[in-house]
């Protein structure tokens, strides 16, 4: 037998270790579930460290609203294979007790709102981390997130002050109101996680395939027509065979052209492509720091 | 050869300026494995900056302020492939003020790429971070001088780096060393062979991370099983399953073996091994597994597992060195909480046995007081036993952490010798 494990087994194996770890420290933990692959990646890694047993974290999902019905399908089945509990936090309901003020304007989006949804959903339920599917390589802010990453009792990140994180002695300790966010795939590319997926053989929602959909073409983007995107002048509306890179919010989850219908193609179209994942988010145009800002504020 | 791909963890190491965000940059941008938009952006920022080049530092210092004071603060982690590796870098500040996060990046790198500026050659920061990746026992060191392009690429310049780097790296524990004079602005030596520096016959240094073997740096000898969590399972399908989730970090187990439960040294059998892809029948460092045994012991998150044959020592008291890491002072007599494995136990500094003088790399006897950023040999008197190995040996079981119980911060990490 040859005692070594191959950088996926690898990486497979330091989450498991995170989320196992996340599983001792805290006491009441949630996964945040977006419904895009990288939280999918997550909830499968959660189910094999947890084995023969159940998950023992809680999915939340914050919604701003704005989702794919397709994304939401997806959630409810999973939900119901894995018999893992799911609570939802609305933005809809931050509105409505007006802790959140509705963006303005032709390129209003609920990104920021979401933030302060998640803050309040996490002190309603009593979580006191929340995993996430967040990636080292997937922004440049992210680049410098630890695997156990320190939130204030406002649910602020200082990426000034962060402690020291060693070998994996990872330090949970917290005050009381604090919280942690934890990053079990932070090693991982985007190329990974589609190599997991085809080895694995992960399900994901359909919109991460090829197929033909109404979209607008605004500028250098291509998004999803739908009722809550707000129209403007220059929009072109054009009949597209597209695929999501990155699932979210509906008015700001760009969409690329492309034929992929399986993972294998996914990958494949992946390695020839020269932009970065992210590069279609219309919440990162808004500034060079927009990241950093958002997670500054409490966001995922 | 049949290979399959491994991962290679790097760091960078050095002073201030001395180039480690230009370099890694360079070796992203020359392996082609920056995305084009992200190459735009950094070039926009760079001509606002009035450069007339890219300012390849861009791509790894990415916070507001690390862009608006020109320096790194905290580790950025990159990632990048080739045909047999998977890279993970950890670019990491040279200020003296971050050694905390320097020491973070540091502490899980096969390899640190020290950098030298070829003007300034070896000082104190040189000094101290080389000192630090031969107690973090990184196996290898790639030593950069950098610049070489304000030395007009002199070889007298490199060759005097090369014997004052090596006088005092002498006294440190690094199994392999190697030299590279490399201009990370202009490209030389990084992923491309220099033209202008004719005289070196060395690899690149993208050449010399491809070939790095790592393959003998997991301790396939000691089996450890620190128990993450028990798990019970008694619904469905699963009847009365009770095992033990954790990592292993050294050694190889299979289903029979004997095993015994520290602390309590209870013996029992291990009766199946839980692992990523269902049971399996021997498991081996570092996988994440649960392990059922045949007989129902009392275990918790903390203890354990070993083979009767094969024991670490038990300890009530001991000595390491401990790098100090938070900006909080130590406090003399104050107890912190001692974090090892998955264990933690009350822990109290008895003494001060030496602090190194990063000058001379000297030992100063006479000191009594611990500052940010020391690097001591202290002794800790423990509030209960615990299992260790040396850390040269299992890195482990011979290594901990040191938090303050009342800003939960932590104050320093310790490797046991
Ligand atoms: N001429 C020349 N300048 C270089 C070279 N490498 C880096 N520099 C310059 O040195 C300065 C510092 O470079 P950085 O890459 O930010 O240095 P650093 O080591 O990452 O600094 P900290 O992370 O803050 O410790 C920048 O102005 C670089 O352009 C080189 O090979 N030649
Ligand atoms: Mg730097």
């Amino acid at each position: 037998m040859n005692y070594r494990l191959n950088y996926l087994e690898e990486l497979e194996a330091e989450a498991v270790f995170v989320l196992r770890e996340t599983f001792a420290q805290f006491q009441n933990p949630c996964i945040l579930f977006s419904g895009g692959k990288d939280s999918i990646v997550v909830t499968h890694l959660a189910a094999k460290a947890f084995a023969p047993g159940p998950i023992p974290f809680t999915l939340l999902h914050i919604d701003t609203g704005h989702n794919f019905p397709e994304t939401i399908q997806f959630r409810d089945e999973l939900v119901e294979r894995l018999n893992v509990r799911l609570v939802v936090g609305k933005v809809e309901d931050s509105i409505k007790d007006h802790t959140v003020q509705e963006e303005l304007g032709p390129n209003a989006n609920r990104n920021r709102a979401q933030s302060i949804t998640l803050l309040e959903s996490m002190e309603s339920n009593g979580f006191d981390a929340a995993i996430g599917g967040g990636r080292r390589d997937e922004e440049k802010a992210r680049a410098k997130e630890r695997f156990f990453s320190h939130r204030d009792a406002f649910g602020q990140w200082d990426p000034k002050n962060q402690g020291p994180e060693i070998w994996h002695l990872y330090n949970g300790r917290k005050n009381q109101g604090e919280q942690f966010r934890i990053f079990p795939i932070s090693n991982w590319t985007e190329l990974d996680v589609w190599e997991y997926m085809l080895k694995e053989n992960i399900a994901l929602p359909s919109l991460y395939f090829t197929h033909d959909r109404p979209c607008v073409r605004r500028k250098e983007s291509i998004l999803a027509q739908s009722a809550y995107l707000i129209p403007h002048e220059s929009d072109k509306l054009v009949d597209l065979n597209i695929r999501f890179r990155t699932i979210g919010d509906m008015t700001i989850s760009g969409a690329m052209e492309s034929t992929a219908s399986t993972v294998a193609e996914i990958i494949a179209e992946l390695k020839e492509m020269n932009q970065s994942e992210r590069g279609n988010r219309a919440d990162d145009f808004r500034s060079e720091s927009s990241m950093e800002d958002r997670k500054k504020e409490g966001y995922f | 050869m049949a290979q399959t791909k491994d991962i290679l963890r790097f760091t960078t190491a050095g002073s201030v300026d001395d180039g480690k965000s230009t370099l890694i940059g360079r070796l992203l941008y020359d392996c082609k494995q920056i995305p084009q938009d992200q190459i735009d952006t950094v070039q926009r920022i760079s001509e606002r900056k009035g450069l007339t080049d890219i300012d390849l530092s861009l791509f790894t210092d990415g916070l507001k302020d690390e862009r608006a004071q020109g320096i790194t603060i905290d580790v950025a982690y990159r990632y990048f492939t080739t045909e047999n590796r998977k890279f993970i870098i950890a670019d990491t500040p040279g200020h003296l003020q971050y050694t905390r996060n320097m020491v973070t990046g540091a502490s899980t790198a096969n390899a640190a790429i020290i950098l030298i500026d070829a003007r300034k050659g070896v000082v104190e920061q040189t000094r101290r971070h080389s000192f630090i990746a031969s107690l973090l026992q990184i196996q290898h060191l790639i030593v950069c001088v950098n610049k070489m392009d304000l030395v007009n690429y002199s070889k007298e310049a490199f060759e005097q780096i090369v014997s004052s780097f090596q006088d005092f790296s002498a006294k440190l524990a690094i199994v392999d060393v190697q030299f590279i004079p490399i201009s990370a602005l202009q490209g030389d030596n990084v992923v491309h062979r220099s033209e202008k520096i004719d005289w070196y016959q060395g690899a690149t240094l993208l050449h010399t991370l491809e070939n790095l073997s790592v393959a003998n740096e997991i301790n396939l000898i000691d089996f450890r099983f620190p128990v993450q969590h028990p798990v019970r399972v008694d619904q469905g399908s699963v009847q009365d399953y009770r095992a033990y989730a954790g990592r292993i970090e050294s050694g190889i187990v299979r289903v029979g073996d004997e095993v015994i439960v520290l602390p309590g040294n209870q013996g029992s059998k291990i009766k199946s091994i839980m692992g990523m892809n269902g049971p399996q029948e021997e498991a081996f460092a570092p996988q994440s597994i649960s392990l059922e045994l045949t007989d129902e012991l009392d275990i918790s998150r903390g203890n354990i597992l070993v083979k009767p044959n094969n024991q670490p020592e038990e300890v009530r008291q001991l000595s390491a060195m401990i790098c100090l890491m938070s900006s909080q002072a130590y406090i003399p007599g104050r107890k912190y909480i001692l974090r090892y494995t998955t264990n933690e136990v009350k822990a109290l500094i008895k003494s001060i046995l030496y602090v190194y003088d990063m000058e001379s790399l000297k030992r100063d006897e006479e000191q009594t007081a611990l500052q940010t950023n020391d690097i001591a040999r202290v002794s800790l008197q423990l509030a209960g036993p615990i299992y260790i190995d040396e850390y040269c040996k299992n890195k482990a079981t011979g290594s901990f952490i040191l938090i303050d119980e009342q800003s939960n911060q932590t104050l320093a990490v310790g490797m046991i010798s």
